[in-house]
């Protein structure tokens, strides 16, 4: 069987690209996306921490996580609409109206 | 090498690869897709893990609900082109060499572990919907009942953000 | 259901409350339609939760399976919650009305978001923390772009989702690491494996991952990226509201995860505290010495206060720590009262499509407004930490307890920002009384009553100091 170990450095991986991803892409959606990423390599850690400790608590929390997850599309998704019907844009760069 | 590995192996490059595609690619809609794949492939490695509600979860909720959803917006809003170029250049390099060094430190930090690489008890109706409930209902109710609240708020806040009716604004004033 | 029972239920009573009262409002909103209406509902609903709250003060029990704690430290933030939940009700009343687009959603997100800085302050489980940051936050990313038609407010609304989703992220992987080096996730459970476990590595990561989760929540330096560009977009009741309660709600759950679950890592995180305080304080105040724009300028003062109550921080593992908690409390009850007096006076001169926030507009407001600048200039005087005011006092004990802890040098770090702060403050003070203006001043009975009222508080409640202090005291942190 595969050590633990690997699975959670895969999540690091995963999570490193989240990071990676919302620093350096500029349109809004795929920074979204990119968080997503980092909320389900966390989901991926805790699955294989609950497999280690043979318990479900770890499976229980990413429920949770998906849902909020669920969540924060709804809300931001809804954000991302509505500046586009104004601005026409969901290109973070140029969203500078409020440089002051 | 034994089967296991190789599996693993060949998932983990799929997740990985998957997750660059998501990165790199210009096209918003070949980043959703390849994060379809991240998610599926997740998927499996849950069901490898022992968690195989959880990867029908995964694939429902995840792959099958939030991704549709982000699909469908990135087709409305025809977010596929992408106008204007970075202006600050210097950011990109430092963001993927600060990636590398937490990714560094990470990897580090997980193997520093002196766990027994354990062998796993045998799995009988571990992960099974059943199993589940009967921790999420007993143990965590109080944050099954937050998350209840937090879809509600979150529900309310879509809809009135999303819901403008153009109206004249002096509409209201008395 | 095994293991609850109606002492749960009890203890949580002012939540509980809360919560359900913002659903009877989804349904008034739903069928009466007026806002009006709602917003007065949801100050009684507040009100009424002061009061269950105010029972609580002197218990201390766990409730739900010990993921939530319910002491002294929790009753004291839940007060400073729900008053700031009050006050900024006070300052939206006329401010949404008069700027046209007054929902009753309005409130109701507040109270979800209220509900959640309570939860923030009693939770003893890392996932409670989790789901309560959520609950605190989503309900801000709406009232932040709650301007309908209006770039500056959508943006902001976004910038902060972005922002919030990522500090999430953060703190979820941090929980995961966390749950993988001990097994739990109950604040009690994780103390007591920590002493054993064999991943201690792992355990710092996630708690420094959690640190810089919640960093990005409180906007510590440098994770305050976006935050100016928030407060100046957002609507100003709601700066006002998010500058206080997404600080009170983040730094009373770091206080008590950090103190109670990880003393044993505090003297590898205190230099990384001690870090980032003086990295706030300073680019806080140097930012906020080139701003002309008031709301961005009470952005990076917000900053700059931020460093200041994680300086409270820095000897969380050390014997003083109660000394830390009580001033923290103190100090996060004078932001509160000053933030919510200047904010209050931004209201007032502030007109539509964001004109009335410059430094100029205030210009002649000395001659024409005497009251109102006077109590400007007690909230300036406040920010600044200057005598007799009640941010003073709370400068004062907190930098006592750094000296005592034996950080002398972060005291003068403070000191020495605290002068270079006046500067900015003071400008705002040269513009009302040196220059020539004829600003316009929008007088509005409560929003009078909420400028009166926070200006009452900075002064006569700096005279009874003491008193506060030792209450502040008595908020025992349930140490588990």
């Amino acid at each position: 069987m595969v050590a633990i170990e690997y699975y959670v450095i895969l999540s690091a991986i995963l999570f490193t690209l989240g990071i990676v991803g919302v620093l350096i892409r500029r349109n809004a959606i795929v920074i979204f996306m990119s968080i997503e990423l980092m909320l389900n390599s966390a989901n991926l850690a805790f699955i294989a921490f609950a497999r280690q400790y043979n318990e479900l608590n770890g499976q229980v929390f990413v429920f949770f996580v998906m849902t909020v997850a669920a969540a924060e599309v709804a809300v931001g998704l809804a954000l991302m609409v509505t500046i586009f019907r104004t601005k026409h844009s969901i290109d973070v760069d140029q969203l500078s109206s409020l440089k002051g | 090498m034994d089967a296991n590995l190789i599996v693993f192996i060949i998932l983990a490059v799929v997740a990985v690869g998957s997750a660059l595609g998501m990165l790199l690619n210009k096209n918003a809609v070949y980043s959703a897709l390849f994060l379809i794949l991240n998610f599926a492939t997740v998927a499996v490695l849950y069901i490898i893990l022992g968690a195989p509600f959880i990867a029908m979860t995964q694939v429902t909720v995840y792959a099958g609900a939030i991704m549709v959803l982000f699909l469908f917006v990135i087709m409305l809003l025809g977010a596929e082109e992408l106008a204007g170029a970075t202006k600050i250049d210097w950011q990109k390099p430092a963001a993927v060499v600060l990636g590398v060094l937490l990714l560094a430190e990470l990897i580090v930090v997980i193997f520093f572990r002196e766990t027994v690489f354990a062998e796993f008890a045998e799995l009988t109706d571990f992960g099974s919907p059943a199993q589940i409930g009967r921790v999420l209902f007993n143990e965590y109710l109080l944050p099954f009942e937050i998350t209840a609240f937090l879809l509600l708020a979150a529900m309310i806040g879509a809809i009135v953000i999303a819901r403008r009716v153009r109206q004249s604004p002096s509409k209201r004033e008395s | 259901m095994s293991g609850y029972g109606i002492e749960d239920l009890v203890y949580i009573l002012p939540i509980v409350f809360l919560l359900v009262w913002a659903l009877v409002l989804v349904l008034v909103e739903a069928f009466t339609k007026r806002p009006d209406v709602t917003m007065l509902l949801a100050a009684f609903g507040l009100l009424a939760a002061v009061t269950l709250s105010v029972i609580q003060f002197g218990t201390e029990a766990t409730a739900f399976k010990e993921m939530l704690t319910v002491d002294g430290y929790a009753v004291f933030v839940y007060m400073l919650v729900l008053a700031s939940g009050l006050l900024s009700l006070g300052l939206a009343y006329d401010y949404n009305r008069r700027m046209g687009w007054a929902r009753g959603e309005y409130y109701i997100l507040m109270l979800f978001s209220i509900a959640g800085a309570m939860l923030m302050a009693s939770a003893a489980n890392l996932i409670v923390v989790f789901l309560a940051l959520e609950l605190l936050s989503i309900p801000l990313y709406v009232m932040a772009a709650f301007v309908p038609n209006d770039a500056s407010s959508e943006e902001a609304g976004l910038k902060y989702f972005l922002l919030g989703a990522f500090a999430g992220g953060f703190v979820l992987y941090g929980v995961a690491l966390i749950y993988g080096a001990t097994g739990a996730t109950n604040l009690m459970d994780v103390v007591a494996a920590a002493l054993g476990t064999n991943s201690p590595v792992m355990l710092l990561t996630g708690a420094a991952l959690i640190l810089v989760g919640l960093g990005f929540k409180v906007a510590l330096v440098p994770f305050h990226m976006w935050t100016p560009d928030v407060y100046q977009g957002a609507p100003t009741p709601v700066t006002a509201y998010m500058a206080v309660v997404a600080k009170a709600g983040g730094f009373a759950a770091l206080f008590r995860v950090f103190i109670a679950a990880f003393p044993s890592v505090s003297a590898d995180l205190t230099p990384v505290i001690a870090t980032l305080v003086v990295l706030t304080l300073v680019v806080g105040n140097v930012a906020a010495l080139a701003q002309k724009n008031i709301k961005r300028m009470l952005a990076y003062s917000s900053i700059s206060h931020a460093g200041f109550l994680m300086m409270a921080f820095v000897t969380y593992g050390s014997a003083l720590y109660a000394d830390a908690v009580t001033s923290l409390l103190f100090y996060l009850l004078a932001f509160t009262v000053t933030s919510f007096g200047s904010w209050a006076v931004v209201i007032a001169l502030e007109k539509a499509e964001g004109k009335g926030l410059d430094f100029e507009d205030y210009a002649g407001l000395g001659k024409k407004y005497p009251m109102l600048s006077a109590a400007m200039l007690v909230f300036l005087l406040s920010f600044a930490g200057v005598p007799p005011t009640l941010g003073f006092a709370g400068k004062f004990f907190l930098f006592r307890t750094v000296l005592e802890a034996g950080y002398a040098w972060l005291a003068i770090v403070g000191v020495i920002m605290s002068l270079v702060s006046a500067f900015y403050y003071l400008r705002v003070v040269r513009f009302m009384y040196f220059e020539q203006g004829d600003p316009e001043v929008r007088s509005e009975p409560v929003l009078n009553l909420v400028t009166a009222i926070t200006v009452v508080g900075t002064i006569f409640l700096f005279l009874f100091s003491g008193p506060l202090l030792a209450w502040a005291s008595e908020a025992v942190l349930a140490l588990i």
